[in-house]
C-alpha cells in the first residue's frame, strides 16, 4: 500500500494522526488532503488510508460516502456549487443556477466536455448576507448577477 | 451604549493578527484568569454572567462547564463547535475570520476553568479559507506562549487543533460532532451519558459554540455584572444577529439580548427592499418556527422566543417578503432536512423524505385533498421521537408553516 501516496502526502497524514489519541480520528482531515492532491478518493486510497490510520477500508468507505464534500469520481478543474437553500432562493438563486446551466450547457451534476467546470447544487454555505451565493472550489462568491458570474468564470483557467 | 465585544469581528477595529489584537488589550483577560484567579473563580464568574449558548440550544455555558468532573486523571477535552450549518446562520464566520484570537483567548480561559489541556475546533469543511486563517492565528498564539506546554509561564499546558468537517449539517449536533471528530460518520449518540461525562474518545468533554467562547474574555475582564447589564437577568450579554433576505442592509449586528426583532429588521438592517412588504420571519435559523409579520414585536431572548412558540436558536434571522410563496420556503426546507437526515432514526429518515415527496408534489401543482393534514401528521410523528434534536428541527418549521399559512399552501398546491 505504501506506493499509493507520495512521500510528502504520507508524512502529512502521519503528522495529522499525531494530533489525536487514536490515529483513526485523523480520517476526515486526511481525506481532505488526499482529495486535494488527487482530485477524488479512489478505492486504493481508502485502503491505504485504512492502513495508515489503523482502521478498516469499510470504515473509510462509510465516511467517504456520508459526507457530501468527499468525491469518489473526478470532477472538472473547477467545481461550482450553487446554494439552493431558503435565503438564496429568496434572493434569486434559481436564476443564477439557470444562467450557469445555459452558459455551460450542462445540467446539475455534469461536467463540461472540456473538463473545465462541474456544476452542482449545495445546501447553505453560510454566506446568506450576500445571497444569492455559490462556492467555486473553496472561494465563496456572493451578490451574484448574471454579469458577475460571467466575470468570475472568465478569470478562471 | 455601544456594545463592542465584536467590533473587530465586524470589521470596525483593526486586523486579525496577534499584534493588532495585543495592541487593543487582547489576552489581558487570559492573563487575569491564569495569573490572578483560581479556576473555580473563573467558573463562578461565567456562571454569574448567565452566558447562554449561542449555537442553538441556549444552554448556560457555566453550568455546562460545571458538569465536567474536576480533578480526574483522565484526559478531558474542549470542542469548539464551528460547524455553523444551520441555514441562515453566518455570524461565527466573522469571529473565526476577523477575530480568531478572541476565540483562542476564550478557549484558553475555558480550558483553564475546566482544567483541560486539549482543544479541537471543529469547523465546517466549506470554511476552508477561514480554517487556514484560524490555524495561522493559532501558530501566532503558540509563538507568544498563549498556547503550548507552558502558557504564560504558569506551567498550564494547552494544545489547540483545527479540525475540518466535510459537509454535513448533522455534525453541528454535539454528539454527531464528537463522532465526526473521531473519524466516523456523524451519527448522534444516545444521551445520557452526556458529553460532560463521556464525550470525545470516551473522556469528559465540553462543547461550546464559537460565539459563546468569544464572550468569555469580556466576562473575565469586565465582570459578570457588566455582562448581565448588557442583556437580560437570565440571558446576559449581546448577541450576533445575522439578518438575511430582502432587506436593505443584510449582515451581522451585535445587539443586546432582548433587542426587539422589529428593531433589528427595520432599524439595523434598514427595513425591506423598495417595493417589498414583510410577510414572515424565521427568527433563529431555519429550524426555528416561522413568525408572521404581525408577530415580530418580540424581545430576542431565549425565553421570549419560546413563549412565542419559536426559538432564538443561532440568531440567524431570515426575512421573507410578500413576493415569496410559502410553498417555496417549505419546499427548500423539506429538501434540506431530507438531505441532511443522518438516517439513524426511522422517524427522521423516512419522515423527512415523505414530507419532501409530498411538498415536491404540491409544488408541481399535484396537490390532493388531505395533503396538508398529512404533512402535519408526518411532522408530528418525527417530533420528539429521535435520538437527537434534528428530528424536532425538521418537524418544527413544517408544523409552523402548515399551521400559519394553511390557506396559502392549499391554494398554491391546487394551481397546476
Amino acid at each position: 500500500m505504501s506506493g499509493v501516496f507520495a512521500d510528502g502526502l504520507r508524512s502529512r497524514i502521519e503528522a495529522l494522526a499525531a494530533r489525536y489519541p487514536r490515529k483513526s480520528a485523523a480520517l476526515l482531515p486526511a481525506l481532505h488532503l488526499v482529495q486535494a492532491e488527487k482530485g477524488f478518493i479512489g478505492p486504493e486510497d481508502e485502503e491505504a488510508l485504512a492502513g495508515l490510520l489503523e482502521t478498516t477500508p469499510v470504515a473509510v468507505r462509510e465516511v467517504v460516502t456520508f459526507y457530501t464534500m468527499f468525491r469518489r469520481r473526478p470532477v472538472g478543474r473547477h467545481l461550482i456549487q450553487v446554494c439552493t437553500n431558503v435565503t438564496c432562493a429568496l434572493m434569486g438563486g434559481d436564476r443564477i443556477l439557470d444562467h450557469l446551466r445555459r452558459k455551460l450547457g450542462i445540467e446539475v451534476g455534469e461536467t463540461t466536455p472540456d473538463g473545465r467546470f462541474t456544476l452542482t447544487t449545495v445546501e447553505c454555505l453560510g454566506t446568506c448576507e450576500a445571497a444569492p451565493g455559490l462556492m467555486i472550489d473553496f472561494d465563496h462568491h456572493g451578490g451574484l448577477t448574471e454579469t458577475r458570474i460571467d466575470e468570475i468564470l472568465e478569470r478562471l483557467d | 451604549m455601544e456594545p463592542a465585544t465584536f467590533a473587530r469581528a465586524l470589521g470596525r477595529a483593526g486586523g486579525w493578527s496577534i499584534e493588532d489584537y495585543l495592541a487593543a488589550g487582547g489576552y489581558r483577560a487570559a492573563r487575569k484568569a491564569l495569573l490572578e484567579m483560581t479556576p473555580a473563580a473563573v467558573l463562578d464568574e461565567v456562571k454569574k454572567a448567565s452566558l447562554r449558548g449561542r449555537g442553538g440550544a441556549g444552554f448556560p455555558a457555566g453550568l455546562k462547564w460545571g458538569f465536567v468532573p474536576p480533578g480526574t486523571d483522565r484526559p478531558k477535552y474542549l470542542c469548539v463547535n464551528a460547524d455553523e450549518g444551520e441555514p441562515g446562520t453566518f455570524k461565527d464566520r466573522y469571529i473565526l475570520g476577523h477575530d480568531p484570537h478572541l476565540l483562542i483567548e476564550g478557549v484558553l480561559i475555558a480550558a483553564y476553568a475546566v482544567g483541560l489541556h486539549r482543544a479541537y475546533v471543529y469547523i465546517r469543511g466549506e470554511y476552508e479559507m477561514i480554517a487556514r486563517r484560524l490555524e495561522a492565528a493559532a501558530a501566532e498564539a503558540y509563538e507568544r506562549q498563549f498556547l503550548g506546554p507552558d502558557v504564560l509561564g504558569t506551567g498550564f499546558a494547552l494544545d489547540l487543533w483545527v479540525h475540518r468537517g466535510a459537509g454535513s449539517y448533522i455534525c453541528g449536533e454535539e454528539t454527531a460532532l464528537l463522532e465526526s471528530l473521531e473519524g466516523k460518520r456523524g451519527h448522534p449518540r444516545l444521551k445520557p451519558p452526556f458529553p460532560a461525562a463521556v464525550g470525545l474518545f470516551g473522556a469528559p468533554t465540553v462543547i461550546n459554540n464559537v460565539e459563546t467562547l468569544a464572550n468569555v474574555p469580556g466576562i473575565v475582564l469586565r465582570g459578570a455584572a457588566w455582562f448581565l447589564g448588557l442583556g437580560l437577568p437570565a440571558d446576559g450579554g449581546t448577541r450576533l444577529f445575522g439578518v438575511s433576505g430582502p432587506v436593505l442592509r443584510p449582515g451581522v449586528y451585535e445587539l443586546p439580548v432582548g433587542t426587539s426583532l422589529r428593531e433589528i429588521i427595520f432599524t439595523h438592517a434598514g427595513g425591506m427592499l423598495p417595493g417589498r412588504k414583510l410577510k414572515a420571519v424565521i427568527p433563529g435559523g431555519l429550524s426555528a418556527p416561522i413568525l408572521r409579520a404581525e408577530e415580530i414585536d418580540l424581545a430576542m431572548s431565549c425565553e421570549a422566543l419560546v413563549c412565542a412558540g419559536s426559538m432564538l436558536g443561532s440568531g440567524g434571522i431570515i426575512v421573507i417578503d410578500d413576493r415569496t410563496s410559502m410553498l417555496e420556503v417549505l419546499l427548500r426546507a423539506a429538501r434540506f432536512y431530507a438531505h441532511e437526515s443522518c438516517g439513524q432514526c426511522t422517524p427522521c429518515r423516512l419522515g423527512t423524505n415523505w414530507i419532501r415527496k409530498i411538498v415536491e408534489r404540491l409544488a408541481a401543482g399535484g396537490g390532493r385533498p388531505g395533503d396538508i393534514e398529512e404533512l402535519a401528521r408526518l411532522a408530528s410523528g418525527i417530533k420528539g421521537r429521535t435520538l437527537c434534536p434534528m428530528g424536532d428541527a425538521a418537524a418544527m418549521p413544517v408544523l409552523a408553516i402548515v399551521e400559519k399559512f394553511t390557506s396559502e399552501l392549499e391554494e398554491a398546491s391546487c394551481r397546476s
